[in-house]
């Protein structure tokens, strides 16, 4: 095939803008994590909670509204946690499900809970699963898990939903 | 006066040939920036999910810790060299995964010029120092805190790992579980340049 002078750079234009619009939409946010041995796996469906939801849920006024619940990184939480949440310990450690136990004992097992964390891709969270099963051994029956797909940074603050700081 | 055909006005119209070369290199220049933008756009790694506190290409913000060793850990005391910064914790399991490979790039680069640090966004040192050690870390580890993860454009997941320049410049920012080879190959691209 001939190329005219005059055609090679609108060629060139061509090829190069199609590079780009390949790299802007095939470089991924995240890496999509394979499902791997994360607790998450624990979690029904129909127990997961997604953040434009939580989000609705937490702007709307009267009763309704969960008691959020962040069971991961403390840290992480004095970093940025969802407005008004409460930190209720590593789900992924002994001493952190004691600490979500005694967190929770004061209320009715019919209360509306939301736990989320966001430490890391939904897959991998050591947390949520064993903080999950510990408020459904202890009789909770409308708890709620936050579906944070890469992480809290990513899947709620970037979005600009409701964020505090414990600092 | 005289009367112009249309013929006439075309032709004064079409440009000549210095007005086709300089259309010509406008768009070659034009071709360029944009294959150029992509270059940076696919070096730049996987992109922050918090884009507008990317620092990619800006000055690695400063610090100074005490590393698990008690040694004194600066930033600043590495320029000159490339510094692989990964933030990383035990819970962390994305994290355990790239973190043999950081070891032997820190054996196998380290002569010409790598440096890896870790900072651990853990609540408990004593986890951390077990991890270190079962790992074999070869590569000094801090304790992180809110006031480093701010400096860093707020740490909000891990694992987070940045690539800096031997003058200081973060050229690269890897959010997520990330393909390794994506991290190598920026590092491979950073270490030959002084």
């Amino acid at each position: 095939m001939k190329f005219t002078f005059v055609s090679r750079p609108s060629v060139a234009v061509g090829l190069a803008t199609m590079v780009l619009l390949f790299v802007c939409t095939h470089c991924p946010a995240q890496f999509t994590p394979s499902t791997g041995p994360g607790s998450t796996n624990l979690i029904p469906q129909a127990q997961l909670i997604q953040p434009e939801e939580l989000v609705h849920l937490l702007q709307a006024t009267g009763t309704g509204k969960p008691l959020l619940l962040q069971v991961g990184s403390h840290l992480l939480f004095d970093e940025a946690h969802i407005t008004g949440s409460v930190y209720a310990g590593a789900g992924s450690q002994p001493t952190g499900l004691q600490q979500l136990q005694s967190t929770v004992a004061s209320f009715s097992k019919k209360k509306f809970i939301v736990l989320y964390c966001g430490c890391c891709p939904w897959d991998r969270c050591p947390n949520l699963g064993p903080a999950f099963k510990q408020m459904r051994d202890m009789g909770f029956s409308n708890v709620k898990v936050l579906y944070l797909a890469n992480n809290l940074g990513a899947d709620w603050v970037a979005k600009g939903y409701p964020v505090e700081r414990s600092h | 006066m005289n009367a112009v055909t249309s013929q006439e006005i075309a032709r004064k119209a079409a440009p000549g040939p210095e007005a086709g070369h300089a259309r010509s290199f406008a768009l070659r220049r034009f071709a360029l920036t944009l294959l150029l933008v992509a270059a940076c756009l696919a070096a730049g790694g996987p992109r922050s999910a918090h884009a507008a506190t990317s620092l990619v290409h800006k000055r690695a913000p400063e610090f100074v810790r005490t590393d698990l060793g008690h040694k004194r850990l600066d930033l600043n005391a590495y320029r000159g060299k490339v510094v692989l910064l990964n933030f990383w914790a035990t819970w962390c399991a994305p994290c355990q995964v790239e973190m043999p490979s950081f070891v032997a790039w820190q054996k196998k680069y380290g002569p010409q010029g790598l440096q890896v640090i870790g900072i651990s966004l853990d609540d408990d040192p004593a986890l951390v120092r077990s991890l270190v050690g079962k790992l074999k870390l070869n590569y000094p580890v801090a304790m992180g805190d809110v006031k480093l993860g701010d400096l860093y454009g707020g740490v909000l997941g891990l694992p987070v790992t940045y690539l800096i320049d031997r003058h200081g410049m973060i050229q690269a920012e890897f959010q997520g579980e990330t393909d390794l080879n994506k991290i190598k190959t920026q590092l491979q691209f950073l270490l030959p340049s002084r």
